[in-house]
């Protein structure tokens, strides 16, 4: 009775809040259209579920397209800032060097600029670039974000690695660049595992860059994409939109379901100095 | 020889910062840089524009949805804050209890901060629809209203309709990262407090509310930041409408300079958040050097 009170009565409310919007975009994304306008039906529930709106979807719109360009765009700009971090990371973790505190507080910083306040100069220096509307270009700008997140992430899983495996290795005679390769990067999977889940995750949901940069319809990533081009006017594709919704998280709550562990560990451990 | 010079000077760690550097420098510190000049002219889409000194910044303190968006963002950031905090802590602590399903639940319930935002802001808009709200056919069919209920049509419903899909995106962050807190409170503190007597309620404020706070802190000033620039939810949702009422500092931005074209004016717009973001960047920092 006690447990009840303590533990599952306000769990299931938690539960309730946290989950409903889910439940909802499921709904949706099954219930014809006559159901959705209806004001008499039980808006709970699907009478004659269909899959029409997925179908709609997956036939009608760019959606298939704007789903490789997220995928591609999220794949690369995870690798490339992957890479990137891991070299600054063991920079800073192990190598002394004049000015390593000026570029971890700056790495620091980085990591708190939001993309918010960067996106109008930003374009800018795109235009002048001549990356305007050119899927690649994300790949470096969403770097930018995630670099800086994934070097703090890498720097506290580095300092974790004994010293003493690395000293026996240069005793051994190998070089700095050989032991960062060979004894480093191996040591180093559980925490680029983590940058992993994070870059693609981040990469996977970010909205604002891709909507400012990318014009043409069929360089658009799926958020972009279904705001852009589902939402037109008064009328409303309710479960088109709902459907897309739902098989947009799925890439992302597939990754997170499998490496929960991973994904929590490097939660905690980012809010860490 | 030669090799030991290269792993002992300068040169191996400033080839391996080379890349972060380059793309963090060319588009990260130099967009700053350049949004800061941009503030200070008339800058508009397709137009290089002048000097213009401190008449953006100006021009906006008088700006009546200026001034609404100002006051709107430091509304939505301290309420919903105070409320992902509490939320959040509540149900580290419900979860902290270890049941069995313990790692099912944690992990379905964090689900709300995984999924993209846009993507769930669409079903919180449905959610919210005027004439097909659940909340409303509830309502009504329960015989407790006699019509529906408009929420993004009002200034003031809007602005609490938003609020909630805020806590509800961000209520797992500070779960995460209270449930780590909470692992990390050695059990005998609690075993000792108990045996002397003390309430379950005493134990919480007297000992893990205390034992906790350097990390409220560093929660608080992480998600502030994150919400006082949030975009994604409120663009999704009402795009600043009803009339303007519900803007943030970005979304203003993103209307004035990206739809409207003035870059100049976007860009003080963002001018404004800088201060804060430093102060709270600054206390961030302050706080986990603290905690080491």
């Amino acid at each position: 009775m006690r447990r009840a009170l303590s533990l599952w009565l306000p769990l299931g409310a938690f539960a309730l809040f946290l989950l409903f919007p889910f439940y909802w975009m499921v709904l949706t994304s099954i219930k014809p259209d006559a159901e959705l306008v209806s004001v008499t039906a039980n808006p709970f529930w699907v009478s004659h579920p269909t899959f029409a709106h997925v179908r709609g979807l997956l036939l009608g719109t760019s959606y298939p397209r704007w789903f490789w360009n997220t995928m591609a765009v999220a794949t690369g700009a995870t690798a490339l800032s992957i890479a990137v971090s891991f070299l600054a990371a063991y920079a800073l973790a192990r190598l002394r060097f004049r000015g390593a505190d000026a570029v971890s507080l700056g790495i620091y910083l980085a990591y708190l600029i939001p993309p918010a306040i960067l996106f109008i100069p930003l374009a800018d220096v795109m235009l002048r670039l001549g990356w305007f509307d050119h899927l690649w270009a994300l790949v470096p700008v969403y770097s930018t974000f995630l670099v800086p997140f994934s070097t703090w992430l890498l720097v506290g899983y580095m300092k974790s690695i004994p010293r003493e495996l690395e000293e026996a290795a240069m005793m051994d005679g190998a070089s700095r660049l050989r032991i960062l390769f060979r004894v480093i990067l191996p040591l180093s999977k559980p925490g680029l595992v983590s940058a992993f889940i994070f870059c693609f995750t981040l990469s996977w949901n970010e909205y604002l860059y891709a909507l400012v940069f990318m014009s043409s319809p069929e360089h658009k990533t799926v958020p972009v994409g279904l705001a852009t081009e589902l939402v037109r006017g008064d009328i409303y594709q309710w479960g088109p939109l709902m459907a897309g919704a739902l098989l947009g998280s799925l890439p992302v709550a597939i990754l997170y379901f499998f490496f929960v562990e991973h994904y929590v560990a490097g939660m905690s451990g980012a809010l860490k100095g | 020889m030669r090799a030991l010079s290269f792993d002992r000077g300068p040169l191996l760690p400033t080839l391996l910062l080379l890349p972060s550097g380059v793309l963090l420098g060319g588009l990260l510190a130099l967009p700053l840089a350049v949004g800061v000049v941009l503030g200070f002219q008339d800058t508009t889409i397709g137009n290089p524009g002048a000097f213009v000194g401190l008449d953006n910044y100006r021009y906006l303190l008088t700006d009546p949805v200026f001034r609404i968006t100002a006051l709107n963002t430091a509304l939505y950031t301290v309420v919903t804050v105070a409320f992902k905090l509490a939320l959040g802590l509540a149900l580290a602590l419900i979860l902290n209890q270890r049941f069995a399903g313990y790692r099912f639940w944690r992990s379905i319930l964090l689900l709300p901060y995984v999924v993209p935002t846009v993507l769930s802001a669409f079903a919180w808009w449905w959610i919210l629809d005027p004439q097909f709200s659940f909340v409303s056919w509830a309502l009504v069919k329960l015989g407790l209203l006699d019509q529906r209920i408009n929420f993004l049509g009002n200034a003031w419903l809007a602005r609490g309709s938003l609020m909630v899909a805020n806590v509800w995106r961000g209520i797992p962050f500070f779960t995460v990262g209270y449930l780590a807190g909470l692992q990390a409170i050695p059990k005998d503190l609690h075993e000792a407090a108990a045996l002397d007597g003390a309430s379950e309620w005493q134990i919480f404020w007297r000992i893990t509310w205390i034992l906790l706070l350097p990390l409220s802190t560093i929660l608080t000033i992480f998600s502030a930041i994150f919400t006082f620039t949030d975009f994604q939810l409120i663009w999704t949702i009402t795009r600043g409408g009803p009339a303007n009422a519900t803007h943030l500092f970005v979304t203003l931005a993103y209307q004035r300079a990206i739809a409207g074209g003035a870059l100049g004016e976007g860009a003080a717009i963002a001018g404004f958040t800088l201060p804060f973001l430093a102060l709270l960047a600054g206390g961030a920092l302050f706080a986990l050097r603290r905690q080491d």
